[in-house]
């Protein structure tokens, strides 16, 4: 089956993101297919490579960038819900005068219709968090 | 894109307090550009989005609810208010704001339909796609 996965939550206040990540790996290995993979709301802070979480806890960011690295995984984040909570590539950091890009390896700013077109032509779209 | 599915849109929060209802908007509004088949429900606090006259410059807020008239523009004119809902918390069609859209004989006609509770888990039952929002 092809699955897109959409991701609402932040990384670490909620499970939404590591429950995301486990049901992708986990899809993957049983054989399935993945189309795309849609952070939007805070969702979008799951990109962040400025996260910096104890040694001894999982670096969530790092296991999506791995997995997409992987699997080669087209990890999509929305650009209007990235800008308004921080998230920049090197081209938006440069647009907008901002010091620093954050957003980690294999994440891609991108808009909604990839998020609608992804739904299209998946056979199903699973979303995780509120 | 070849094919065109039903999206339904399930609108539950408040226009404010959190960026639920403006980020799901914004997803409506491109998934009409998209030229998919959108209906959208209000039901729960989401029955204040379509509330008229909304003034939110007190709490530093911008009024977004004058976007819901774009929908007409993207062809979204299926439009279902919990009946439940907006008993509950004292509203009536006359609190709403009217949205319309064009016939193909150039008639304006509403959009909002306000049906029950009942009637709402028949499009949900219906949809291909489904966002809680």
């Amino acid at each position: 089956m092809k699955f897109t996965i959409q991701v609402n939550t932040g990384p670490y206040t909620h499970q939404a993101s590591d429950t995301a990540y486990q049901f992708t790996r986990s899809a993957l290995k049983a054989g399935h297919s993945i189309h795309r993979i849609f952070f939007y709301h805070d969702g979008v802070n799951n990109s962040s490579m400025f996260s910096t979480p104890p040694r001894d806890d999982r670096n969530i960011q790092h296991l999506w960038s791995a997995l997409a690295e992987q699997h080669s995984l087209d990890m999509v984040v929305c650009v209007a819900a990235a800008q308004r909570r921080g998230i920049l590539d090197q081209k938006e950091a440069e647009r907008h005068g901002k010091p620093a890009a954050n957003i980690g390896p294999n994440f891609t700013l991108s808009g909604l219709g990839q998020l609608i077109e992804a739904a299209v032509v998946s056979d199903r779209l699973l979303v995780f968090g509120d | 894109m070849p094919v065109s599915k039903s999206f339904v849109f399930i609108n539950r929060k408040a226009p404010y307090g959190t960026i639920y209802a403006l980020e799901a908007l914004e997803v409506v509004l491109i998934a009409g550009a998209f030229e998919q088949q959108v209906t959208l429900i209000f039901m729960d606090d989401g029955v204040y989005q379509l509330t008229r006259n909304q003034n939110p410059a007190g709490i530093g807020m911008k009024n977004f609810s004058k976007s819901f008239g774009a929908l007409g523009d993207y062809d979204v004119d299926q439009i279902f208010v919990d009946y439940e809902s907006l008993n509950l918390r004292g509203l009536t069609s006359d609190d709403l704001q009217s949205l319309t859209n064009e016939t193909t004989e150039g008639i304006e006609q509403s959009s909002i339909k306000i049906v029950p509770r009942s009637q709402l888990s028949d499009i949900i039952e219906a949809a291909d796609i489904l966002f809680n929002f």
